[in-house]
């Protein structure tokens, strides 16, 4: 492990800190089961991160869940904007993903065209 | 699943899924005995007897979304597929071993994959959770430990996407260092 790099990074990211602490507001949920790790949810959720970082985005949440049991939609990623319902989007790939973080998590529309379900 | 890498996410969610505080991944390459050697530890709270007889078989699972159980099962083929084999050792409260073996240079062994982001993945998505990687080659050892990083990073967070960044950069070029097999070398003849 690079211990040097590692603190670069710490310097780096230390200057922005006051600006990231505390409870995200946005939440991003990757379904992270044997179903969706074969459907491609790594580099899905490899993406996401990418692009929120390409971004500058400091108040989202990227996490992992179980199977929601619609093993079929995998790769599936969750969306939690405050306020709003709960967009579930179905066979994301890293394109679609970043599509959604610039249009949805980030631009507040959500991607219509990939939606499986939405919280009613 | 088309790398080992995918099969080590998949198991190393099963010990999340246990409550693990700290899952250690081992991968151990030797040229010589032409053996891989895959171990996920975890902590977590282990797999009762009943259970742990059941878990290579695809149709049990301890989750109520679906009926099927395909991640052990799914390891176990594509060992013996190269000829090894895949055993899960378990105790109650104190936690899970999964080792799974291959022919290092078996034709249908699996490439390993991307082992950067499956690690950059598995710790930024668990940031409270500690992990440690080391993978041996011949001898030659690459390790990383959250624990070690936590103590450098101060109040820098896992979930950073700095730190997802160096995770990634700092396996691949640390395991292209030691000289880790990414494909059996039969099948480079080929590439």
């Amino acid at each position: 492990m690079n211990v040097e790099e590692l603190k670069r990074i710490r310097e780096k990211s230390q200057k922005e800190m006051d600006l990231r602490s505390g409870e995200k507001a946005i939440k991003v949920v990757v379904g992270m089961a044997t179903c969706g790790i074969a459907a491609g949810a790594r580099p899905v959720m490899a993406a996401i991160k990418d692009e929120l970082a390409k971004q500058n985005a400091k108040d989202v949440s990227v996490t992992q869940s179980g199977c929601a049991g619609f093993c079929e939609q995998e790769p599936l990623v969750d969306v939690f904007r405050p306020g709003e319902t709960k967009i579930t989007y179905g066979k994301v790939n890293p394109d679609k993903a970043r599509k959604i973080v610039v249009e949805h998590i980030l631009g507040g529309r959500a991607v219509n065209e990939f939606i499986f379900a939405w919280e009613k | 699943m088309q790398e080992l890498s995918m099969h080590i996410l998949d198991i190393v969610q099963n010990s999340l899924a246990a409550g693990a505080t700290l899952v250690e991944i081992r991968i151990r390459e030797s040229l010589a005995e032409d053996i891989l050697m895959i171990e996920v530890q975890d902590n977590g709270r282990g797999i009762p007897q009943e259970v742990l007889n059941r878990v290579m078989d695809p149709f049990f699972t301890s989750r109520i979304t679906r009926e099927t159980g395909l991640g052990l099962s799914l390891l176990k083929e594509a060992t013996e597929l190269s000829g090894g084999c895949l055993k899960v050792q378990s105790e109650e409260g104190r936690g899970t071993r999964v080792m799974a073996c291959f022919q290092l240079d078996h034709f249908d062994r699996a490439p390993l994959g991307d082992m950067g982001e499956t690690v950059g993945v598995i710790i930024s998505g668990n940031p409270a959770v500690d992990f440690f990687y080391e993978h041996q080659v011949d001898g030659q050892i690459y390790v990383l430990d959250t624990r070690e990083m936590r103590n450098i990073l101060g109040p820098i967070k896992l979930e950073d996407p700095l730190v997802l960044d160096f995770v990634r950069q700092d396996i691949q070029t640390g395991l292209k260092k030691i000289g880790a097999a990414t494909f059996p070398k039969v099948m480079e003849v080929l590439r």
